[in-house]
C-alpha cells in the first residue's frame, strides 16, 4: 500500500566529493509519490550530482538513499530503472536510426519463437504511448531521428513508463520546448502524479516550476538550503534563496573609466539563422558581461563574431576597419581568441603535449612549412615556460600531454593558447565551468589582467554571480536577440528577468531604473 | 598564491636519462633484437655491405610507411600508395620507352602524376566527405585499371639503367666501404626530410592536431582541408618514390606495389601510430618498416617457408596494436 | 493525375523505405541501357544477358551480405578474401572428387569459418584492436598458413558439386536463388530477431547499448561469425565454378576491398548503425550493370576498373557530400 505520508525515495546526509570540489554536502530530501518536486539552483549548485546518485551513475561518499523504505546500492542505471526509478536527461539516449518501438523496448523485445513478436511490440509500444498521451502523435514505427525534440522526450517518458518506474527524474525537461510543448509536459506531468507516481525535475525556469511543482527543493553551492509547498513561497523569494548569498566570492575590482579605451569591436545589426539584430560595441579595457538562459543565443554570438557561423548581415567593424570574419583563422589574424564552452570537444588536444596545445594558434598564422620552436617562437624562445608561469599551470613538464592535467589547468591551457597568439580580443564562453574553486579566482585574476593589459573581453556564463563579479558591463540574451544591456553591478534579478523574457515591459522599466 | 610546479630541468641527470629510456618508443629494442637475431645467423648481415643491403631492400616500405604516416596521424588511409606504385613502374616503362634519354622528364612525369593522385585524395576527402578508406580504395581500383589501360594488359619494354640506378645501382667508389648503394641514399634523404617535416615544422604539429581533434584545429586557425589535401600528396610522392626504387630492384612488374599499402599502414601501426589519427611518430614509424623487413629476413635465415612469414606478421601486427590497447586502457 | 508529382513520387519512395542506393541503380540501369541502345548491339535487356549479370554478382554478393553484419556493428572484416581462398583449396582439397566426401567437406570448411569468425570478433571486442588491423592481421595469417601449404590448384570438386555454379532450376540459375536465399535470410535476421536488432542499436550507439543493458561483445563476437561464414558460401561457390581451388582466388577477386564497397556504396555508413543488406544488393548489381554493360559496349577491362573505381567514389559521394560530420 503506498502512504502519501511515507516518501518513496529519501535521501539522508548525502556527501560527495569530486576532486576539489565538495559537489553535495550533507544533503537530505524526501520524495513523494503523487507529487511533483522540483529542484533548483544555480549551475553548480549539485543539483545534476544528485540525480546522478539517486539513479547509480555515481556513488556518494556518505550517506544513504532509501526506496520504499529499504537502503539501495544501484551500481548501474540499469539496475535502477529496473527497481522502478528512471531518468531523462537533457541530452536523450535514444538511438536516432531506430524506430520508436525499437528504442523503448531495446534489450526486452517481446519474442515468440525465437523472434521478435512484431505485433506485440507494436502493441506495447502503442500502449506505453498511449500513457503519455501520445498514441495519436507518435507512430511506433517512426525513426526517433524524425521527431521533434518534444516527441523524443515523450518516447523517453514512455521508455520509463515500460519499466514501471515509480519515480520519474528529468534533467531540465524543458530547456528545449516551445511554449506549447511545455503546456503539453504539464500535463502529461498532472497525469502521471495523478497515478501515483513521484516526478522531480530539475529546472532553471521559474515560471514553469510554480507551474508544474508542488513542493520545491532549493540547492546552493552543494549545500541543502530549504524545501517548501509552492503555494508558500514565491518566485522573488526561491531566486533570493538561490542566490541570495553574501558574495563572499573574491572577484577583482572592475574597470577603471581612464582604463577604458577604443572601440574594439562593433557589430550593428548582425543577424544569422540564429541571431537576429545584434548590436553590441565592446571597448579596449573592459568586459563586457553576457548572461541569458540555454538556447538564447549566447554561444552563437561567440561564434558569429570568431567566424564558427558568421554573421550573415549586418556590419562588423574591428578596431575602426570594416571585417568579414569568415572563419576562425581569420578571427585569430584579427588578433581574437576564443575560448570555448566545450573545452574537451573544442578546446584541448588531448593527446598533444603541453607545449604544442599553447603554440597551436600562433603556429596556425604562421607557414605551414615554417619552422617549429619546441618550446615558443622565433622571437620568442622560451613563450611557453613564460605563459606556463604566467597562468600558473601545474604540471610536471611542458611535454606533459594535456588529458592529464585537471580540469582548471587544462582552462589554463586553453586561455595560455591565446595569449601566445597576442590576442587583444578575447571571448571567454564558461571560462570557470567545471573548475574547483581555486582555479576559478585565479582565472578571474587572469581575465581582468587581460582588459588591464588593454585587451577587450566577451564573457559569457551561466553563473550569475560571476557574470555580475566581473562585468563591467552586461549584456542579457533571451531568443537570439539582445534583451537589454545593465551597467556594472546590475542585480541578479533585474538579468534575470530580461533573460526570461516573458516580462518586457518589466524588462524595460529595469533596465529604466538601472540607468 | 602560485604554487611554482617543478620545472623539467630541475631534474637530475640521471632520472632524465631513465624518463628519456623510459619514453623510447618500443620499436626500436624490438628492431635491435630482430637485428641481434639475424646477426646470430648471418653475421654477414651485420656488415657494412649486407646491412646496406638489407636497407636497400626495405628502402621502398620505410619510403612509403614515411609518407603513409602523415595520412595515419590525421586520422585518415590512404589505400591507394601500392598501386600508384605500381603505376610508376608501369609509366616509366612506358614513358621512357627504352630511350634512356627519356628518363628524366619521365620521372617529372610521374612526379606529376603522382600529385594529382594526391591531390584528387584530398580534395575527395576534404570536400566530398567521403571517408578516406573507401575515397582511396576507390583511387587503389581506377589505378590499377589506369595501369593496366596503359600497357594493354601486358607490360612492354624493360626499365633503362639510368632510370634503375636508383633502386639497384651502387655509388663507387665510396669511402670506407667501397659502394654504397642509391636506394639507401635515396632513404636517408626521404627520412630525413619526412622527420624534419614531422617534427621540425609546423606541418607535423598542425597534422597530429587535425586528427587528435579536428573541430579544436579548426577553431584554433588550421585549415583542416589544406591539411588532409597535403598529407595526400605527401603520401602520393612517397609512393612514387618508392615506385622508382621498386621498379629499379624488381624491373617491369604490373604488380610491383602491391599489398605494400597494407604493409606500411602495419609498420606505422607497429611503430606506435594510432589508428584514429592524433599519435605517432615519423622515426618509428620508419623503424617499424624496416623492422617489418628485417623480421621477414630473419624468418628467410630461419628457414622459414616464405608464405609463413605472412602469418607472423599478421599475429605480430595484431600483438603489438593489442598490447597499445591494454596499455592506454590502463593508463586511463 | 496531379498527383503524380515529381515531389510527390518522391515522398512515396521514402515512405515505402526502399533504400537510396536503388534510385542510382536504376540511373546506371537506364543509361546502361540507353548506351547499349546507341553504341552497343542493344541486347542488354535479353534473358541471357541479364541472368549472366546477376550470375556474375553472386560470388560478390553473398560475402558483402555478412560484411554488412560487421559494419552495421561499425566494425570492417578485412580477411574476407583469404578465407573465400582457404575455403576454395579446403574443398576442392578435402573433396577429391568423390560425392561422398562433400558433406564432410562442407561441414569442415564452415567449422574453419565459424573458428576464423570467432577469433576475429574476439580480438575486436576483448583486446579492443582496431577491427582494420585485427582483420587485416587474421587475414595474413591465414594466407601465410595457406601459402605454405598449398601452391596451385588441388583437389577437385566433385560434378555434383557444380551444380551449386552452374545448375539451374528450371529456367532459373541455382546461383541466383543462392544470392536471393541469403539476401532474404539475411534481411530477416536483421529485422526479425533480436539479434538483427542488437546490431544496429550496438553500431547506433555503444554507450546507449550498453546502458541499456545489452552485451554488447556477443553482438559484435556473433556479427564477425556470420560475416565469416558468407565468406565460407561465396567460397564453395567459387569453387564450384572453378572446378578446384587455387590459393589465390579470394585475393584476385577483391573479395575484401570490393564487398567493402558495395556495403557502403549500398548506404550502409561506414560509422555503422544504420543500413542493410537489401542495400547491399542493389550495391552489388550496380557492380554487376556496370560489367555488363563494359562487356557489351567493348570497354577495356582494365579501363572498366578505372570507371569502377571513379564509381564508388561518386556513389558514395552522394551520400556524404552534404553531411556536417566531415570523414577522417
Amino acid at each position: 500500500m503506498a502512504n502519501a505520508e511515507e516518501p518513496i525515495l529519501e535521501v539522508r546526509s548525502i556527501t560527495k566529493r569530486f576532486p576539489g570540489v565538495v559537489a553535495l554536502d550533507n544533503v537530505s530530501a524526501q520524495f513523494y509519490p503523487g507529487k511533483v518536486h522540483a529542484v533548483v539552483g544555480e549551475n553548480g549548485a549539485g543539483k545534476s550530482t544528485l540525480m546522478k546518485i539517486l539513479v547509480g551513475a555515481y556513488i556518494p561518499d556518505e550517506g544513504e538513499i532509501l526506496f520504499q523504505g529499504q537502503p539501495i546500492h544501484f551500481s548501474h542505471p540499469r539496475e535502477a530503472q529496473e527497481a522502478g526509478i528512471s531518468i531523462i536527461y537533457q541530452e536523450f539516449n535514444l538511438l536516432p536510426e531506430r524506430t520508436v518501438a525499437q528504442n523503448i523496448f531495446l534489450g526486452r523485445e517481446p519474442t515468440r519463437y525465437g523472434l521478435i513478436d512484431q505485433r506485440q511490440l507494436r502493441r506495447r509500444t502503442r500502449d506505453v504511448l498511449k500513457q503519455v498521451g501520445a498514441e495519436d502523435m507518435i507512430s511506433p514505427d517512426a525513426e526517433v531521428k524524425s521527431l521533434s525534440i518534444a516527441e523524443q522526450q515523450l518516447v523517453e517518458i514512455a521508455k520509463a513508463l515500460s519499466f514501471d518506474s515509480k519515480v520519474l527524474i528529468m534533467d531540465e525537461p524543458t530547456a528545449a520546448l516551445a511554449t506549447h510543448e511545455v503546456e503539453i509536459l504539464t500535463r502529461l506531468i498532472h497525469k502521471l502524479i495523478e497515478q501515483g507516481m513521484a516526478v522531480i525535475f530539475i529546472s532553471h525556469r521559474f515560471t514553469e516550476v510554480f507551474d508544474i511543482a508542488d513542493t520545491i527543493t532549493v540547492l546552493k553551492d552543494g549545500q541543502y538550503v530549504a524545501t517548501a509547498p509552492a503555494t508558500e513561497v514565491t518566485p522573488s523569494k526561491i531566486i533570493t534563496m538561490m542566490v541570495g548569498r553574501e558574495l563572499d566570492q573574491y572577484f577583482p575590482r572592475l574597470a577603471r573609466p581612464e582604463e577604458i579605451g577604443e572601440v574594439m569591436v562593433q557589430v550593428v545589426n548582425g543577424s544569422n539563422n540564429k541571431l537576429h539584430d545584434i548590436n553590441l560595441t565592446l571597448r579596449a579595457g573592459e568586459i563586457v558581461g553576457v548572461a541569458g538562459l540555454q538556447g538564447s543565443g549566447r554561444t552563437e554570438l561567440a561564434q558569429a563574431l570568431f567566424g564558427v557561423a558568421p554573421f550573415t548581415s549586418g556590419q562588423l567593424t574591428l578596431k575602426g576597419q570594416d571585417s568579414h570574419v569568415k572563419s576562425p583563422n581569420a578571427a585569430i589574424h584579427a588578433r581574437m581568441g576564443f575560448v570555448t564552452e566545450d573545452r574537451k570537444a573544442e578546446g584541448i588536444f588531448p593527446n598533444q603535449p603541453l607545449n604544442d596545445n599553447i603554440l597551436v594558434s600562433v603556429r596556425a598564422l604562421q607557414l605551414v612549412l615554417g619552422r617549429i620552436k619546441r618550446n615558443g617562437t622565433a622571437s620568442k624562445p622560451h613563450l611557453v615556460s613564460e605563459l606556463v608561469k604566467q597562468v600558473d599551470v601545474r604540471t610536471p613538464s611542458l611535454t606533459q600531454e594535456v588529458q592529464y592535467l585537471s580540469g582548471g589547468n587544462q582552462q589554463k591551457v586553453v586561455l595560455a593558447k591565446w595569449l601566445a597568439s597576442t590576442c587583444d580580443i578575447f571571448i571567454f564562453d564558461e571560462p570557470t565551468r567545471g573548475i574547483d574553486v581555486d582555479a576559478k579566482a585565479s582565472i578571474h585574476e587572469m581575465i581582468r589582467e587581460l582588459t588591464q593589459a588593454g585587451a577587450a573581453v566577451l564573457m559569457i556564463s551561466s553563473e550569475l554571480p560571476e557574470v555580475i563579479g566581473m562585468s563591467d558591463r552586461i549584456v542579457v540574451m533571451w531568443d537570439g536577440r539582445i534583451s537589454g544591456e545593465l551597467p556594472a553591478g546590475a542585480s541578479e534579478e533585474d538579468i534575470m528577468i530580461l533573460a526570461t523574457g516573458h516580462r518586457e515591459q518589466e524588462a524595460e522599466a529595469a533596465v529604466e531604473t538601472a540607468v | 598564491m602560485a604554487q611554482i610546479s617543478t620545472p623539467a630541468q630541475e631534474r637530475s641527470l640521471w632520472d632524465r636519462f631513465i624518463i628519456g629510456l623510459r619514453n623510447i618508443a618500443p620499436i626500436y629494442i624490438v628492431l635491435i633484437l630482430l637485428l641481434i637475431g639475424i646477426g646470430t645467423q648471418n653475421p654477414t648481415f651485420l656488415e657494412p655491405a649486407g646491412f646496406l643491403n638489407l636497407l636497400r631492400r626495405a628502402a621502398p616500405l620505410m619510403v612509403l610507411t614515411a609518407g603513409q604516416l602523415f595520412v595515419i596521424v590525421t586520422g585518415g588511409f590512404d589505400l591507394s600508395g601500392g598501386s600508384l606504385m605500381s603505376l610508376t613502374v608501369i609509366g616509366a616503362s612506358l614513358l621512357i620507352n627504352n630511350d634512356p634519354a627519356n628518363t628524366w622528364w619521365a620521372i617529372l612525369v610521374l612526379f606529376g602524376i603522382g600529385i594529382l593522385v594526391g591531390l584528387l585524395n584530398g580534395v575527395i576527402v576534404s570536400y566530398l566527405n567521403v571517408p578516406s578508406l573507401i575515397a582511396t580504395l576507390g583511387m587503389l581500383l581506377a589505378l590499377r585499371g589506369a595501369g593496366l589501360y596503359w600497357t594493354g594488359g601486358a607490360p612492354r619494354g624493360y626499365l633503362t639503367d639510368n632510370f634503375r640506378m636508383f633502386g639497384r645501382g651502387w655509388l663507387e667508389p665510396f669511402p670506407v666501404i667501397e659502394r654504397f648503394p642509391y636506394a639507401v641514399l635515396v632513404l636517408i634523404v626521404v627520412s630525413a626530410a619526412a622527420i624534419y617535416l614531422f617534427n621540425q615544422t609546423n606541418l607535423g604539429r598542425q597534422l597530429l592536431a587535425v586528427g587528435d581533434n579536428p573541430r579544436a584545429s579548426r577553431l584554433a586557425g588550421i585549415s583542416v582541408e589544406k591539411l588532409r589535401i597535403i598529407a595526400f600528396v605527401l603520401s602520393a610522392i612517397t609512393a612514387v618514390i618508392a615506385g622508382i626504387l621498386q621498379g629499379g630492384f624488381g624491373g617491369v612488374n604490373p604488380d610491383a606495389g602491391e599489398g605494400y599499402e597494407l604493409q606500411a599502414i602495419s609498420a606505422a601501426v607497429l611503430g606506435g601510430a594510432v589508428l584514429l589519427g592524433g599519435r605517432g611518430s615519423m622515426g618509428a614509424a620508419i623503424a617499424g618498416a624496416l623492422a617489418l623487413e628485417a623480421l621477414f629476413t630473419l624468418l628467410n635465415l630461419l628457414g622459414l617457408p616464405k608464405p609463413l612469414r605472412d602469418a607472423v606478421q599478421g599475429l605480430i601486427i595484431i600483438g603489438a596494436v593489442a598490447y597499445a590497447a591494454y596499455r592506454s586502457r590502463r593508463t586511463r | 493525375m496531379s498527383a503524380l508529382t515529381w515531389s510527390n513520387m518522391r515522398s512515396r519512395v521514402r515512405e515505402s523505405k526502399i533504400p537510396p542506393v536503388y534510385a542510382i541503380l536504376l540511373i546506371v540501369f537506364v543509361s546502361a541501357i540507353v548506351l547499349d541502345a546507341i553504341f552497343g548491339r542493344g541486347q542488354i535487356t535479353s534473358g541471357v544477358i541479364l541472368t549472366n549479370m546477376v550470375v556474375r554478382s553472386v560470388a560478390l554478393g553473398i560475402v558483402a551480405m555478412g560484411q554488412t553484419f560487421v559494419m552495421l556493428a561499425a566494425s570492417i572484416d578485412l580477411s574476407v578474401a583469404y578465407l573465400i581462398s582457404v575455403t576454395a583449396v579446403m574443398a576442392s582439397y578435402l573433396m577429391q572428387g568423390d560425392p561422398a566426401r562433400v558433406p564432410l567437406a562442407v561441414a569442415a570448411v564452415f567449422a574453419i569459418g565459424g573458428l576464423v569468425g570467432l577469433i576475429n570478433g574476439l580480438i575486436v571486442s576483448k583486446l579492443k584492436v582496431n577491427p582494420f588491423i585485427a582483420t587485416l592481421g587474421v587475414g595474413l595469417v591465414l594466407k601465410g598458413i595457406l601459402n605454405a601449404s598449398f601452391e596451385t590448384f588441388v583437389g577437385a570438386v566433385p560434378r555434383s558439386f557444380q551444380t551449386l555454379g552452374y545448375g539451374t532450376l528450371g529456367p532459373i540459375p541455382i546461383s541466383i536463388l543462392v544470392l536471393l536465399a541469403v539476401t532474404l535470410i539475411s534481411a530477416f535476421v536483421l529485422s526479425r530477431t533480436r539479434f538483427g536488432s542488437h546490431l544496429y542499436a550496438v553500431g547506433g550507439s555503444e554507450i546507449t547499448s550498453r546502458l541499456s543493458g545489452l552485451r554488447t561483445d556477443r553482438v559484435l563476437i556473433l556479427a564477425h561469425v556470420v560475416c565469416s561464414l558468407t565468406a565460407v558460401l561465396t567460397g564453395l561457390f567459387v569453387v564450384s565454378r572453378l572446378r578446384s581451388g587455387a590459393p589465390w582466388v579470394g585475393t584476385d577477386g577483391l573479395y575484401d576491398l570490393e564487398s567493402i564497397a558495395a556495403v557502403v556504396v549500398g548506404g550502409t555508413a561506414l560509422s555503422g548503425g544504420k543500413g542493410g543488406v537489401i542495400g547491399t544488393l542493389a550495391g552489388v548489381l550496380i557492380f554487376g550493370v556496370l560489367d555488363t554493360m563494359f562487356n557489351q559496349l567493348g570497354v577495356d577491362t582494365f579501363l572498366k576498373q578505372v570507371l569502377r573505381g571513379a564509381i564508388i567514389i561518386l556513389a558514395v559521394a552522394s551520400y556524404t557530400v552534404r553531411s556536417k560530420e566531415k570523414a577522417a
